[in-house]
């Protein structure tokens, strides 16, 4: 990066204390990262923002860490890092895969992991990947940081559980039971550069005598676009987990149950992008199919 | 606000709201029409630039985050020879039609060859799925793009060219 001439760069925040400091002294100050949800916001009059807190020269923000159990995220890391960065690629494959789809290059050089969760929006594509990792998120704001599981992040549509002051600091991911699997699929109008009709994240287990017949050990799902929020499948989980898996109950039984049971808890939408139907019944069989990938060879 | 930042290569100042956009500032302070507001939307990638060297929307990248950055717009990539390349590939295959999209699609492909010099075609489907072109069905700017055999036949020295980015 050249140097700051001048301007504001030398006024932007290098630490994450200072860049609470700053949103604690003035409410108004509008944080921004990659600014790519922000800038098209129906929620806000970019002519009347007096000031902003730029939260992108804060190193603590940006970059993947190696933590105790797992990895942590800087809340301002781009996408663009997240789809290439060997460990996330490696122990967590489905944030990769997620940020491989979110809009082109041009958004993913931008747009952050941190901004996907504080926007807020039901069609997020990371979020379900998110909650099937059980991220949690840790705030810091007045009071200190404080951890918020994901699952208790997003508290109404488009309501996060952020308090005033509070930034989105980092997430971190603990690492899922050695064997198990992470899947990641995503249903929109095109293959590239489309918001999500329907977004589906899963990370389970066959386990038993090899993959020709198991038992499903474990099974986390969750699903974006089908409800005011992103949401776990808590009942689809259920309707899995204990249940014999082999490559034909994958194919009738078992994945009819789970799909249904995925379909039975959402609670969609009509809007521009699909109807409630459409969405409804994609869940249903995204979430089938997904029941045979979990046991399937890679 | 005051700004300054660097923008093809000399440093420039801009003023406006913090959330002014690039895009405007550009076309509009400082006079570089080459950068093309397509939806405004972020979708669709007509008005890409470089940001510190990475493909970035123009529309969704706020003057207040630019101070001390470098920009680089479609007139300075055109200006060198790696650019200057793309462009004439572009119009020797048939990669351009109505152009709205084509600077967009200059900016991004120079970044792209400068990480990867003879991408394959997914590699350049990938790099390029947020340019949205509505004319040419992308056939030609893969083909100009990807095939490295057919060389353009448009002369760089030709007299009176007009100089990328120029036309409004």
């Amino acid at each position: 990066m050249t140097a700051a001439p001048g301007g504001t760069a030398a006024d932007a925040p290098r630490t994450l204390a200072d860049a609470c400091r700053r949103l604690g002294d003035d409410p108004n100050l509008v944080p921004v990262a990659g600014g790519t949800d922000l800038m098209v916001s129906d929620r806000l009059e970019r002519s009347a923002v007096a000031g902003v807190l730029d939260l992108t020269r804060i190193p603590e923000l940006t970059g993947v860490r190696e933590v105790a159990g797992g990895l942590e995220i800087g809340a301002a890391t781009p996408f663009a890092v997240l789809r290439s960065h060997p460990a996330v690629c490696r122990r967590f494959p489905a944030l990769a895969a997620a940020a491989a789809v979110v809009g082109g290059w041009q958004i993913q050089s931008r747009a952050t992991l941190g901004g996907n969760l504080v926007n807020a929006s039901p069609a997020g594509d990371s979020l379900p990947v998110l909650l099937a990792l059980e991220a949690v998120v840790v705030a810091a704001g007045p009071a200190g940081e404080r951890e918020i599981p994901c699952a208790a992040f997003h508290v109404g549509y488009r309501k996060t559980a952020l308090v005033p002051g509070e930034l989105v600091a980092r997430i971190r991911l603990p690492d899922p039971s050695p064997g198990s699997r992470q899947l990641f699929r995503k249903v929109g109008t095109r293959e590239a550069q489309a918001i999500s009709k329907v977004v589906v994240a899963a990370v389970g287990r066959v386990g038993g005598e090899g993959r020709e017949g198991g038992v499903v050990e474990s099974l986390r799902l969750a699903a974006g676009s089908v409800a005011a929020t992103p949401v776990r499948l808590r009942a689809a989980e259920a309707a899995a987990v204990g249940k014999p898996w082999s490559p034909e109950t994958a194919r009738t039984r078992l994945a009819e149950e789970v799909g249904r049971a995925a379909r039975g808890e959402v609670t969609p939408i009509d809007d521009v992008r699909s109807t409630a139907v459409y969405r409804a019944a994609t869940l249903e069989r995204v979430v089938r199919r997904l029941i045979l990938d979990l046991g399937s060879p890679e | 606000m005051n700004v300054r930042f660097v923008v093809n290569g000399e440093e420039r100042e801009a003023e406006g709201a913090p959330l002014e956009r690039l895009l405007d500032v550009l076309r509009e302070q400082l006079a570089l029409t080459g950068t093309k507001e397509g939806c405004g939307e972020g979708e669709c990638g007509a008005c890409t630039v470089l940001l510190d060297g990475e493909p970035a929307l123009s529309c969704l990248v706020p003057l207040a985050q630019c101070a001390g950055r470098d920009v680089r717009t479609v007139e300075g990539v055109a200006a060198l020879p790696a650019g200057r390349r793309i462009v004439e590939r572009l119009v020797a295959a048939g990669g351009v039609q109505c152009g709205a999209c084509t600077p967009g699609i200059v900016v991004t492909a120079f970044a792209l060859f400068e990480r990867d010099p003879a991408p394959t075609r997914q590699a350049l489907a990938d790099a390029l799925a947020g340019n949205l072109c509505r004319c040419t069905g992308y056939e030609g700017i893969f083909r100009a793009l990807t095939d490295d055999a057919e060389q353009p036949t448009v002369s760089p020295a030709r007299p009176g060219a007009p100089a990328v980015g120029e036309a409004e």
